[in-house]
C-alpha cells in the first residue's frame, strides 16, 4: 500500500469513528430536549446523561484528529478546503463551541435549564448539517478555482438537489445512530421507562434514513456520473450495509441481543462509508485535487504513520479502561456506582 | 471601521480567538497539577479538607475545561481557514508536533473523564489519585507540544525553502528548534504559577469576607506555597528566555527595549514613551542591565534595531507589554514570597487584609501577565509569521468575508465568558465550602 493510501485510510478511519461516537452525542442531545418538552425528560434523561458526562469530551477529540491528520497528510488540500471553507467552517465552530460549552454549563452548573437544553439540541442537529457540506463539496462542481484564487460558489451549493440530499442524511442518520445507541443503553441498564421510549424513536428514524440513504445515490448519479459509476463497482458493499440496517431494525422490533444490535448500525455505517469513500479515489476535491498530488512529503508521511502507530497503542488501552468502567460496567450503568 | 483588509481581519481574529483562549488553557494546565496535589496531601494526612478541595477545585475547572476545548477546537481550524497558504507550509513541517498535540488532548480527556466520575467508586483513593496523573501529563503535554509549533515560527529549522519550494524535511530538528526550551519551559512554569495564583485568590478573597473556615486557609497555603515555587522557576526561566532572543531573535529583543543602536554596557529601560522620531522620554533606566539579561556579563554587546531595515522591524508598542509583563511577574514573586516569610514567623499574621488583596489582585493579574507576554512574543515577530521565511501576509487567506467573521466570534466568546463566569459564580455560591462540609458529615 502506498503512504497516500495509509494515510487517507486513517483520516477516514478518524471520520469514521468521529461519525458514530458524534451522532450518538448529537442525537443525544435533540432526544434529551425532545423528550423534556414531551414531558419524559426525567425517564430518559438519567440514560443519556450517565453515558455523556464522561464521554463528551473524547467525541470532540476525533473531529481534531481527523482535521490534524488531513493537515498532516495532505496540506494542499488544507489550502483549498480552507480557503473556500471559511463562512461554512466558521458557523459549524460556533455551533460546535456553544454545544460543548452549554452541555458543561448545564450538566455541571444550572441542572435543568431548558434554554440551555434547547441550545444544545438544537445545535446537535445544525452541526451535522453544516459539517456534511464539507462531503459534499468534495464531489466538485460547487467551489470556483480561478488562477490561484479559490471561493465556494453558494448559489450552486444552496440550489443543488444533492447537497441538500446530503443534509438530510446526515441529520437523520444522527437520529437514527443515536436512538439505537440509547436503546442498547437503557435495555443495559434495565430502564424499561427509557428502554420503551427511545426504541420508538430507533423505529420511528429507521424509515428515513435509509429512505435519505437511497436519495442520495439517486441525486449522486446525477451530479457527479463518474463518482457514481465507481460507487456500482463496489455495490456489494451497500448491498452488505442494507442487510445489516435489516437485521438492526430486526433485532430492535424484536426486543433481543440489543448489543449486537447496534453491532450492526456500525457496519452499516462502516460499509456504506468505507464504499463511499472508496469509491471516491482518487480524488480528494474532484476534479481538482487527487491524494498524489496534494499528498506531503515523505519524511513526514512516514513520522506521521510512526507516531500514529505508537499513539494507538497508548490510546487503545485507554479507551478500552474508559468504556470498562462506563459502558461495560453494569453497577455503572444502572446507576449503582 | 478599517477597510477591508484580510490579513488584518484575519490577524485581529486568530489574536481575539487565541488571547481567549489562553486564558483556559493556561489554567488547563496548571489546575490539574494542584488537584493532584491537594488530593495527594488529603491522602497523606488523611485530611478531609484536602479531598474537599481537590473535589472543589476540580468541580470549577470542568467548567473552564469545556470552554478551554471549544475555542481550542476553534484556533486549530481557523489556522486552515484564516490561514491557508502558511498551513500548506506548515502542514509539511510542524504537523507532527500537532498530531501529537492531539494524542495528548485524547490521553487527557479520557482519564479526565475517569477522574471526575469516579470519586466514590474505588476502595483505595490511591487508584483515583493515580488516574489524575495521566490526565495532568497530557495537559502539559499538549502544552509542550503545542508550544514546540510556535517556537517552530520564531526559529524555523529543519527544511529548506527557495522559490516557494519545501525540501530537506527535518521533522525532529523543526519541532526542537533553538526557540524550544526557553519557550516551553516558560510557557509551563507561568502557567502553574498563574494557575496557582488564580486558586489563592479565591481563597483570599474567601477569607477577606470573613469566611474563617479552617479549610480556605488550608487552600491559600498550598496555592501560595506552588505559585512562590513557580514564581521563581519563571522568573529564572524568564532570564534564559532573554539570552535566547539575544542570540537568535536579536530584532524582538531590541524592540522589546527600544534598544536602537548596537553598543556595549546596554541599559535596559523601564517604562516611558518613544517619540515621532524613536526617542525614548520619561523612561527609567537601569545601566548595564540589558547587557546582562542578554549575555550574562554587564560589557557584552547587544545587537540594536539599526542593523535591520525598517521594514523588518517588529512593532515597537511590544516594548509596554513586555514592561508589564516582567512587572507583574516580579510582583507575583514578592507577594509570594511575602506570604511565605510571615507563615514561617510565629508572631506575624499572613492573613493580613492588604495581603490578602494583594493575593486577591494576583489572579487576575498573572492572568494579565500571560495575555502581555503572548501579545509581547506573537507581535514582536512580526512581520514574518515564519520568520526570516514567509511574511505574515503571504499566509493569509484571501477570502472576502473575515469581517463577519470576526464579528461572529466575538459575540461568540463575549457569550461563552459571561456565561463560564456566570455558572462558576451561582455553582459555588449555591454550595459553599461551610455546607459542603456538613453534608458529607466531614464536621
Amino acid at each position: 500500500m502506498s503512504y497516500e493510501v495509509i494515510g487517507i485510510t486513517v483520516l477516514w478511519t478518524f471520520l469514521y469513528g468521529y461519525l458514530i461516537v458524534a451522532s450518538i452525542d448529537f442525537g443525544a442531545g435533540f432526544f434529551n430536549y425532545y423528550a423534556s418538552v414531551t414531558g419524559k425528560g426525567h425517564v430518559v434523561q438519567k440514560v443519556i446523561n450517565r453515558y455523556l458526562s464522561p464521554v463528551w469530551e473524547v467525541t470532540n477529540v476525533f473531529l481534531i484528529f481527523f482535521y490534524v491528520g488531513l493537515v498532516g497528510f495532505f496540506p494542499s488540500l488544507a489550502y483549498y478546503y480552507g480557503t473556500a471553507l471559511l463562512v461554512p467552517g466558521s458557523i459549524a465552530i460556533i455551533l460546535i463551541a456553544l454545544r460543548g460549552s452549554y452541555y458543561a454549563f448545564h450538566h455541571y452548573g444550572n441542572k435543568g435549564r431548558l434554554g440551555y437544553q434547547l441550545l444544545y439540541g438544537a445545535t446537535g442537529l445544525l452541526i451535522p448539517a453544516s459539517l456534511s457540506i464539507v462531503l459534499t463539496i468534495s464531489e466538485g462542481g460547487y467551489i470556483k478555482l480561478n488562477g490561484t484564487s479559490v471561493s465556494l460558489d453558494y448559489g450552486a451549493l444552496f440550489t443543488s438537489f444533492y447537497s441538500w440530499a446530503v443534509v438530510l442524511l446526515a441529520v437523520v442518520s444522527v437520529l437514527y445512530i443515536s436512538a439505537c445507541f440509547l436503546t442498547f443503553y437503557a435495555h443495559k441498564a434495565g430502564d424499561e421507562g427509557a428502554f420503551r421510549i427511545l426504541r420508538k424513536y430507533a423505529l420511528f428514524w429507521s424509515t428515513p434514513t435509509i429512505l435519505a440513504s437511497f436519495l442520495v445515490f439517486w441525486s449522486m448519479s446525477d451530479h457527479n456520473s463518474e463518482h457514481f459509476a465507481k460507487m456500482l463497482d463496489v455495490s456489494w458493499l451497500f448491498a452488505l450495509s442494507f442487510l445489516f440496517f435489516v437485521g438492526a431494525v430486526y433485532f430492535i422490533w424484536k426486543k433481543k441481543r440489543l448489543g449486537l444490535s447496534f453491532i450492526f448500525v456500525m457496519l452499516q455505517f462502516a460499509t456504506a462509508f468505507y464504499g463511499y469513500g472508496a469509491a471516491h479515489l482518487p480524488y480528494l476535491l474532484y476534479p481538482h485535487v487527487t491524494i498524489y498530488d496534494s499528498f506531503t512529503n515523505d519524511t513526514m508521511a512516514i513520522t506521521l504513520i510512526i507516531s500514529f502507530v505508537a499513539g494507538l497503542c497508548l490510546l487503545v488501552p485507554s479507551l478500552y479502561l474508559l468504556m470498562r468502567l462506563f459502558l461495560f460496567d453494569n453497577e455503572y450503568v444502572q446507576g449503582k456506582k | 471601521m478599517f477597510e477591508y483588509d484580510p490579513v488584518l481581519y484575519s490577524r485581529i481574529l486568530t489574536g481575539l480567538t487565541l488571547a481567549v483562549h489562553t486564558i483556559f488553557s493556561t489554567l488547563g494546565v496548571g489546575v490539574p497539577l494542584l488537584i493532584a496535589l491537594a488530593e495527594w496531601i488529603g491522602i497523606k494526612r488523611n485530611d478531609e479538607h484536602y479531598h474537599l478541595l481537590a473535589r472543589r477545585w476540580a468541580r470549577g475547572y470542568i467548567i473552564t475545561v469545556a470552554v478551554g476545548v471549544v475555542t481550542g477546537t476553534a484556533i486549530a481550524l481557523q489556522l486552515s481557514l484564516l490561514w491557508p497558504n502558511f498551513m500548506q507550509v506548515a502542514g509539511q513541517t510542524i504537523s507532527f508536533p500537532l498530531f501529537l498535540e492531539t494524542f495528548a488532548f485524547f490521553f487527557e480527556a479520557i482519564f479526565l473523564g475517569i477522574y471526575l466520575y469516579t470519586w466514590d467508586r474505588f476502595k483505595n483513593k490511591m487508584y483515583h489519585l493515580l488516574l489524575l496523573i495521566p490526565a495532568a501529563l497530557g495537559a502539559t503535554a499538549s502544552g509542550f507540544f503545542i508550544t514546540t509549533v510556535n517556537s517552530f515560527m520564531n526559529a524555523p529549522l529543519g527544511f529548506t525553502y527557495e522559490n516557494g519550494v519545501l525540501s530537506n524535511i527535518n521533522p525532529i530538528a523543526a519541532m526542537f528548534n533553538p526557540a524550544t526550551p526557553t519557550k516551553v519551559s516558560h510557557v509551563l512554569s507561568s502557567a502553574y504559577l498563574t494557575s496557582a495564583f488564580v486558586l489563592a485568590a479565591i481563597a483570599a478573597f474567601a477569607i477577606l469576607r470573613g469566611r474563617d473556615h479552617v479549610y480556605h486557609k488550608k487552600a491559600l497555603h498550598l496555592s501560595m506555597v506552588v505559585a512562590f515555587v513557580f514564581a521563581i522557576v519563571t522568573a529564572l526561566v524568564g532570564d534564559l528566555s532573554g539570552k535566547y532572543l539575544a542570540n537568535y531573535q536579536p530584532e524582538k529583543l531590541a524592540a522589546a527595549e527600544w534598544h536602537f543602536e548596537t553598543m556595549e554596557e546596554a541599559s535596559l529601560i523601564l517604562g516611558g514613551i518613544l517619540t515621532e522620531d524613536n526617542e525614548v522620554k520619561y523612561a527609567l533606566e537601569i545601566p548595564y542591565a540589558l547587557s546582562i539579561l542578554a549575555h550574562g556579563t554587564p560589557g557584552a554587546e547587544v545587537i540594536g534595531l539599526e542593523e535591520y531595515p525598517e521594514e523588518d522591524w517588529p512593532p515597537l508598542v511590544v516594548h509596554y507589554m513586555f514592561d508589564l509583563m516582567v512587572a507583574i511577574g516580579m510582583g507575583l514573586a514578592l507577594i509570594s514570597f511575602i506570604y511565605i516569610v510571615m507563615k514561617k514567623k510565629k508572631s506575624w499574621n499572613p492573613l493580613n487584609k492588604p495581603l490578602l488583596s494583594l493575593i486577591v489582585a494576583g489572579g487576575p493579574l498573572a492572568m494579565l501577565a500571560i495575555e502581555a507576554g503572548w501579545f509581547f512574543t506573537e507581535e514582536g515577530r512580526q512581520p514574518w509569521i515564519i520568520r526570516g521565511v514567509m511574511r505574515t501576509a503571504e499566509g493569509a487567506t484571501t477570502s472576502q468575508h473575515v469581517d463577519i467573521m470576526l464579528y461572529l466570534f466575538a459575540a461568540l466568546y463575549v457569550i461563552l465568558i459571561v456565561s463560564a463566569v456566570t455558572v462558576l459564580i451561582r455553582t459555588f455560591r449555591a454550595n459553599p465550602v461551610e455546607k459542603e462540609l456538613k453534608k458529607r458529615g466531614i464536621e
